[in-house]
């Protein structure tokens, strides 16, 4: 951050960035090819193109977020291949990535996402405070400041975005698609707030993707990109001057080569048939839907006729959807009346959605089935009569153009294909009318154009209905009637045409920002006024003095402690897990599984009914283990007993059983066992042999008299744990298995939550290291694990009564190693899977299977051979198992255990050093 | 008819779509065959290995005698060790058993004086402590019977035990150990995957796309309820053969068409779990955290076993059911697992007919139908908050 005073740059001096031969290809997909291209400094750059031609590929390579796969790419002067000028440069560079608010924490407030930024820079408080501030002033989110970032509509998550990039005073700064999905008056605002921040820093070279072809008519440069190749390069003049073309929409499909731009016609709107006027095919009436307190839609209301195409223009999040979804009868109305071709849309009525073909936003097809069976499905479900099916899938696939690809997933195809097959799942059953919700975003000129061909020819030649929401205005302009609409309201309903001449605006954006403005409540003055503020602090800037780097890494660390323990408290299934998962499932096995085997039910056959063998029976009934059961008859009927479950054991006494023993004759007593369970058979036989043995002893000493002594006697000593009573047993066996099981989990989808959600990109573009990433990850789970310990503790102790006889704290620093190493192992299985997922599963099952096989959980470490006890001697689980039993059971202190210390302290530093090093700091 | 149909074709959509998740199908595979493989083999004999140590103050014939009695598998070969380090030793958990053979020991029993032999047992340590011990005390006293008989004549013991175990004479945990697994399997996939299946199409935006259609929530959730129950019913049906009886060379008594049958009645209780877990997770990650969190207990205290099998932690013997003595007894029978268990292992293991079984098929079929109809409730509820 020092070097940002004195950087200058004058425009036209050395490039901001220079790349050379860039090539990037995923798999067998080229995203980008041999690009070769210098960005001017201290301009506004505009790269231009549809989705998916590279655009975001470049610029995750140029802001670090992604490691160079070939050619070479400098960055105001730096190599951003090599890791330590990248390290330099990351403070000097801001990246937004795309999708709104993608490198955002949802569940943050406003304040809290800037500061955590703020934090990651190293700011102390004060400098802290006056930037966010400023900031939040400047981009009029002040109000909002506590507002969680995922409750914010699509505008201020891109404001918001900006201040987080702007946090630092970056000499780049890179948006990928800032504005997309924005409403007009925000996206004004945007770059309002853009040019002044580059009025008060004029050396600032900001970099910008936009799929908005008005807006990038106003940047200083452009780039032309297509299928990760540059079409052209220039001012926007130079480029409408290269092609010819009145405005860049067309600029842009004229440079296209020549193949791509084959079969394109341009977009001809055949004026509607007006005999048709009339007949009403959708209304709405005070159409009104709540959310909890939230208002989606406000009393909306409008009438859209028969073979009309009635457009429905608005931001993300104005209510379109929802609109639709009442409409369609997916959700039903809080309030007012949606009426299809005259009836009341009634949610119960499957009729009426026969009439109806809805296209969700964005592809929601399955894309796990072809494309012919995707048809298929949907022909069945529209109950289109089997010997029909065949021939209308084919009908559709030629409308469609989709007979090339009948057997393709819709993944592998490009984006205009599968909104083709959308459109023509959507007509499978000849619907009157057709919903399309945001059928063309994402989708290049040209098939967007194709897309609209098709629309029109169904709405003239077939006279279908057609109600599509957009966000682009020149499509707004191709309907028949539009209504404008803005958080939840119709602002307006018209003809295009009569919509802009009566707010007397030039263009269908303006009239519609007019409309805005009127309707919103903070008037856009305000904004200026605060952005001017802005400027104007920092024409005079305060330099803080640096924190020396020791520091700066402590904060950078505490900054993701800080922003986890944050997450974490605002998830409620996490944090429940993570504070009582380990205390519910003790309880669970603490009163769910009593391994005492007792209550044995038996029952007897006597063949000899004697007094002695009476006697025996009895000896068995009167202990704990035995319960006796009404006596059997015959051999029959104690397999019938035994295969019914009644009964767990029956004795056979034979006949003669008290004469024989009374002449020492050999007498022999048949036992059946339900050998079912096997593990309780042992112990039942068991327990059988020692009930015999005591048995045979008493009477012994009935007729021998107490001194006959057998050969040697067998003093067993049940050391530890007297009772042999299974809950002292169990806990010290289990508190290993639950710290190891939970916080392990819970730290593997730390890391792998941010794969998935994205918010790893500030891993790779801000100047934090891998370790201090993972560490600032840690702690907050390590706290929670010693909170858990404790709880199991006094659970152990409190409810259970199982006495803690050794040293508490010799168990607490043990747990507390332990549970080091067992959160640093989550991170370490961090680094293998992407999704939460495959992330639960293998922290669970590979963490877990160790643990329980070679640990000694079952059996001894010592009774192990070969990679068991290889993998038992080093695994932490091991040794703090020796401690938990050592201190709770056998009245140990730190003293008597501490060759168990070391193994368990040297498994955090191996652990988290591993992980840190197999975590990459780039993308691949 | 017609929701027929659609139920019917909505469930070979879902068997399209699990075709085609690698993750699932990998579920599946592992779960149904390397996963009832080593976990039935690695069931532990009771005692294996056990780590014995013999402090021999004696150093006589007999006490050599006692000494040589102890090998693998059931032992370890004896560490000999002095009394002083007895303690240490048992302290740190490297012997469960010490044996503490006193000076003079031959001599006093052939004097007939009865000496004493200490056996100290680490009773921490449950799975091996109570059988070891009984083991040791026959292991030593037919020792000593022998080398006295080699001396004087000894009387017979006039009464002895015959054991005969029901079901599974050799007392084989492979064949316990392997079955439990099927149905542990069975339980964990249908509630996996009828859940996975519903948040997939919620994360993929396809349900509200369903729901534009001419189909019912109710069509939609017995759609996937069937196809799911298909698989795992499938997939358990060629596991039971081809792995338990197959490879495993379990025998399996009783019919088991009549087990399939109560399979059924089980997946559509589960199934509908499934689906009640997946309104009330968010996003699939929630639904995994979920699963571990209701599983675990629903498993373990219905005896099933699940990742941490209950029984290897100790003697081996579960709970007795009839008992109901806590409210956790109470709660369980709630869950289709408590039932399904008991009625697979009364099958399976112990051969039982219709005639034994048909309070468990009877309560699965309640509890299927109040958790469908409940699932079914809150199903639609989800569906109208969805958008």
């Amino acid at each position: 951050m020092s070097v940002r005073a004195g950087t200058v740059t004058p425009p036209d001096a050395a490039p901001a960035v220079r790349l050379r031969a860039v090539g990037l290809r995923y798999r067998d997909v080229i995203a980008l090819d041999a690009i070769t291209l210098d960005l001017p400094a201290g301009r506004m750059i505009g790269v231009i193109g549809p989705d998916g031609v590279g655009k975001s590929s470049l610029f995750s390579l140029i802001a670090g977020a992604r490691a160079i796969q070939s050619g070479s790419i400098e960055v105001l002067g730096g190599d951003m291949a090599n890791a330590r000028q990248r390290q330099a440069l990351l403070p000097r560079i801001a990246y937004m990535p795309q999708g709104l608010g993608k490198n955002l924490y949802p569940t943050l407030s406003v304040f809290e996402n800037v500061d955590f930024f703020a934090r990651l820079f190293g700011q102390g408080r004060h400098e802290r405070e006056r930037r966010i501030a400023e900031l939040l002033d400047a981009t009029g989110l002040a109000p909002f400041a506590e507002r969680p970032a995922g409750k914010l509509s699509g505008g201020m998550k891109q404001k918001l975005g900006l201040c987080c990039a702007l946090i630092h005073d970056p000499d780049l700064l890179i948006l990928d698609e800032p504005t997309t999905g924005v409403d007009p008056l925000s996206r004004r605002q945007f770059w309002e707030l853009i040019e002044r921040i580059r009025a008060a820093r004029p050396a600032m070279t900001v970099l910008v993707a936009t799929a908005y072809m008005e807006e990038a008519a106003r940047f200083d440069w452009l780039v032309a990109m297509n299928d990760g190749e540059v079409l052209a390069t220039g001012t926007p003049p130079e480029l409408l001057a290269r092609a010819g073309t009145r405005t860049l929409d067309d600029a842009f499909i004229a440079l296209l080569p020549a193949a791509r731009r084959e079969g394109y016609r341009p977009v001809v709107i055949t004026p509607r048939a007006a005999r048709l006027q009339e007949e009403t095919a959708i209304e709405a009436r005070g159409l009104t839907m709540r959310f909890g307190k939230f208002t989606a839609v406000d009393h909306v209301s409008f009438r859209i006729r028969r073979g009309e195409i009635f457009g429905f223009l608005g931001s993300n999040g104005c209510g379109k959807t929802t609109t639709m979804k009442m409409l369609t009868g997916l959700l039903p109305a809080s309030e007012g009346e949606a009426r299809l071709f005259g009836r009341e849309v009634d949610p119960h009525d499957l009729a009426t959605r026969r009439r109806v073909g809805y296209m969700t936003q964005s592809f929601s097809l399955y894309s796990e089935l072809t494309v012919r069976r995707n048809l298929i499905i949907h022909a069945r479900l529209f109950g289109i009569p089997q010997a029909g099916i065949a021939a209308r899938v084919q009908e559709m696939a030629e409308r469609f153009d989709l007979t090339a690809i009948m057997d393709a997933l819709p993944a592998a195809l490009p984006l205009g294909a599968r909104q083709r097959l959308s459109l023509a799942v959507a007509m499978i059953h000849r619907p009157e009318m057709l919903i399309l919700d945001e059928p063309t975003s994402g989708v290049d000129p040209v098939a967007r154009d194709a897309f609209w061909n098709v629309l029109i020819e169904l709405a003239r030649k077939d006279n279908v209905t057609l109600f599509i929401s957009t966000h682009f205005m020149n499509e707004a302009e191709r309907c028949d009637r539009i209504a404008l609409m803005h958080a939840g309201q119709v602002l307006v309903s018209d003809t295009p045409a009569a919509i802009v001449a009566a707010r007397g605006a030039a263009d269908l954006e303006h009239a519609f920002i007019s409309h805005l403005e009127e309707a919103m409540t903070r008037r856009p003055e305000t904004i200026r006024e605060a952005a001017d503020a802005l400027s104007a602090a920092r024409a005079a800037p305060a330099p803080a003095a640096p924190a020396p780097p020791r520091l700066r890494r402590l904060h950078r660390l505490f900054s993701y402690t800080r922003r986890e323990s944050l997450e974490l408290s605002r998830d409620p299934i996490r944090l429940a897990l993570a504070a009582l998962g380990s205390i519910f499932l003790m309880l669970v096995l603490g009163y769910g599984i009593n391994m005492d085997v007792e209550d044995l039910s038996f029952a007897v056959l006597d063949r000899d009914d004697s007094a002695l063998s009476r006697d025996y029976a009895l000896n068995l009934a009167g202990s704990r283990y035995f319960i006796e059961r009404p006596p059997v008859r015959d051999h029959a009927e104690i397999d019938r007993r035994l295969r019914a479950g009644e009964i767990n054991l029956a004795l056979e006494l034979p006949p003669g059983f008290a004469r024989d023993i009374a002449r020492g004759t050999p007498v022999q007593i048949g036992v059946w066992i339900d050998g079912a369970m096997p593990g309780r058979a042992e112990t039942v036989r068991t327990y059988m042999q020692g009930m015999h043995q005591h048995w045979l002893q008493s009477k012994a000493r009935e007729s021998n008299g107490p001194s006959a002594p057998g050969l040697a006697t067998i003093e067993t000593r049940f050391r530890y744990n007297p009772d042999v009573a299974s809950l002292p047993a169990m806990v010290p066996t289990v508190i290993p298995l639950l710290l190891f099981l939970i916080p392990a989990i819970l730290s593997t989808l730390s890391v792998v939550r941010e794969k998935e959600l994205g918010s790893i990109v500030n891993l790779y573009v801000t100047p934090i290291s891998r370790l201090e990433f993972l560490l600032g990850k840690q702690i907050p789970y390590v706290v929670l694990a010693m909170i858990s310990f404790l709880l199991l503790t006094g659970l152990a102790v409190f409810i259970f009564g199982v006495p803690l006889k050794g040293s508490f704290a010799a168990l607490a620093f043990a747990a507390l190693l332990y549970v080091m190493a067992t959160t640093a192992f989550g991170l370490l299985v961090s680094a293998f899977v992407r999704s939460q997922v495959a992330g639960i599963f293998a922290a669970g099952v590979l963490g877990i299977l160790p643990v329980v096989q070679f640990s000694g959980l079952i059996e001894p470490v010592s009774s192990l051979t070969g990679a068991g006890r290889f993998i038992g001697e080093l695994h932490p689980a091991s040794h703090f198992l020796t401690i938990t039993r050592g201190t709770f059971s056998k009245g140990l202190t730190f003293t008597d255990l501490k060759a168990s210390y070391v193994p368990l302290a040297l498994a955090f530093p191996v652990l988290i050093g591993l992980g840190a090093l197999l975590l990459r700091k780039q993308a691949h | 008819m017609r929701a027929a149909r659609n139920i019917l074709h909505l469930g070979f959509k879902e068997l399209h779509s699990l075709l085609r998740d690698p993750i699932l199908m990998l579920l599946i595979a592992f779960a149904l065959t390397v996963n009832i493989y080593t976990a039935a083999t690695a069931m532990p004999e009771t005692l294996h290995k056990a780590p014995i140590a013999v402090v021999d103050e004696d150093r006589s014939a007999l006490s050599g005698r006692i000494r040589d009695a102890f090998y693998p598998p059931y032992f370890l070969p004896p560490a000999l060790i002095t009394a002083a380090e007895m303690d240490a030793r048992m302290d740190a958990g490297l012997d469960t058993f010490a044996l503490h053979i006193p000076s003079g020991f031959e001599r006093d029993v052939l004097a007939g004086r009865s000496p004493a032999i200490q056996l100290n047992v680490d009773a921490t340590r449950m799975s091996q402590a109570f059988i070891g011990s009984n083991y040791i005390q026959t292991i030593v006293s037919e020792e000593v019977n022998e080398f006295v008989r080699g001396h004087r004549a000894s009387a017979q013991p006039p009464v002895e035990l015959v054991f005969r175990a029901e079901f599974n004479p050799e007392l084989d945990k492979i064949w316990f150990g392997s079955i439990m697994e099927v149905i542990t399997a069975i339980t964990m996939l249908s509630i996996v995957l009828t859940g996975a299946a519903l948040i997939r199409e919620r994360e993929h935006g396809t349900v509200e796309h369903v729901l534009a259609m001419p189909v019912t929530p109710f069509e939609i959730m017995a759609s996937k309820v069937w196809a799911m129950a298909f698989v795992v019913l499938a997939g358990s049906a060629l596991s039971l053969n081809l792995m338990v009886r197959g490879l495993l060379a379990v025998p399996i008594e009783g019919s088991l068409a009549l087990f399939f049958a109560g399979v059924c009645l089980h997946l559509f209780a589960t199934g509908s779990i499934g689906i009640f877990l997946a309104t009330v997770a968010r996003s699939m990650p929630q639904f995994g955290l979920l699963l571990f969190m209701v599983m675990l207990p629903m498993q373990i205290l219905s005896g099933a076993g699940g990742l941490i099998r209950a029984q290897t932690l100790s003697a081996g013997g579960l709970k007795q059911r009839e008992g109901m003595t806590s409210i956790i007894d109470i709660v369980m029978q709630a869950a289709p697992t408590t039932h399904f268990v008991e009625y697979a292992q009364a099958i399976l293991f112990r051969g039982a007919g219709l005639e034994v079984v048909w309070p468990q098929l009877a309560s699965l079929a309640a509890i299927g139908m109040v958790f469908f109809a409940f699932s079914l409730a809150r199903f639609r509820k989800t569906l109208a908050t969805m958008a």
